[in-house]
């Protein structure tokens, strides 16, 4: 996503990355970037919960309206309502990926 | 506060994003002004969740994502600014769509846009978003070459002033 956004930056329009990881959209020089600490999947925060969902699209357009220089970022100052061992877990995929798939196979042939 | 980058990622995914720096041809800044007042600017969204509109649009490829792990869709869709929370399907392996299913605002917050567009914060939407799904080969060769350039064409042709991309 950050490689996506400096594309169409770089293509004229300016952009904003709302990311759960601000590090590393730092790291690959994205332009501005809101970090918000919620699981994948959630970029705009708690289903049906409008008021979070709107801060965070409020603060999105903040910074990129008001940004003054590339590789801004700002936080969004909201921990997540879920306790950490559910939230981690409902995110992720009811079957693993074909990738994760692989390396865990992967894996079980090098320990074998 | 400052947001924890890894809190929700699987410990021996870490080393995957972490440290990693910019990648070749990445290490210079780039940046095009936004230089309308938000009230007078139309604004476009972009999620990675591989959102499609199940009635009309094809999914995306997961059967040669499966065949080939290494592989990801390099596709992208058009979504409506009107389009309804049922009109939607998720075609993404790397996450639970529970959530985006029942409330899809979550990954694109179209309604939250019209919203604000409603109330004169924001100038306008566009007429279509755009959708891609964010599991990619390595190279990123399809999207650098195709997907990307398509993309900031269709983003021109909407009279998108600004984009907000959310991964999922």
């Amino acid at each position: 996503m950050p490689v996506l956004a400096r594309w169409i930056e770089a293509a004229g329009i300016p952009t904003v990355v709302v990311t759960m990881m601000p590090a590393v959209a730092e790291e690959r020089r994205t332009p501005r970037i809101v970090g918000v600490e919620f699981p994948y999947g959630h970029a705009f925060g708690m289903p049906h919960d409008k008021a979070m969902q709107r801060r965070v699209l409020e603060l999105a357009l903040r910074v990129l309206a008001g940004a003054a220089s590339s590789g801004t970022r700002v936080d969004f100052d909201t921990e997540w309502p879920v306790p950490l061992r559910e939230a981690y877990k409902s995110w992720q995929p009811k079957v693993p990926s074909p990738i994760v798939r692989k390396l865990l196979e992967a894996r079980a042939q090098a320990s074998t | 506060m400052i947001v924890d980058s890894y809190r929700f990622l699987p410990r021996s995914f870490r080393p995957f994003y972490e440290g990693r720096g910019p990648f070749p041809g990445e290490e210079s800044p780039v940046w095009a002004p936004f230089e309308k007042r938000l009230s007078a600017s139309r604004i476009a969204l972009l999620t990675s969740a591989g959102v499609y509109m199940k009635e009309s649009q094809p999914t995306f490829d997961l059967e040669r994502e499966d065949a080939n792990p290494e592989w990801g869709d390099p596709t992208w869709r058009v979504i409506p600014a009107t389009a309804r929370p049922e009109d939607f399907a998720f075609a993404h392996l790397h996450i639970n769509p529970e959530d985006m299913l029942a409330d899809p605002e979550i990954a694109l917050p179209l309604r939250g846009l019209a919203e604000l567009v409603d109330e004169g914060v924001v100038g306008g939407s566009v007429v279509d978003h755009v959708a891609v799904m964010g599991y990619q080969d390595r190279g990123l060769e399809d999207w650098g070459h195709t997907t990307a350039p398509e993309i900031a064409a269709h983003l021109r042709e909407q009279g998108a002033d600004a984009l907000i991309l959310a991964p999922a």
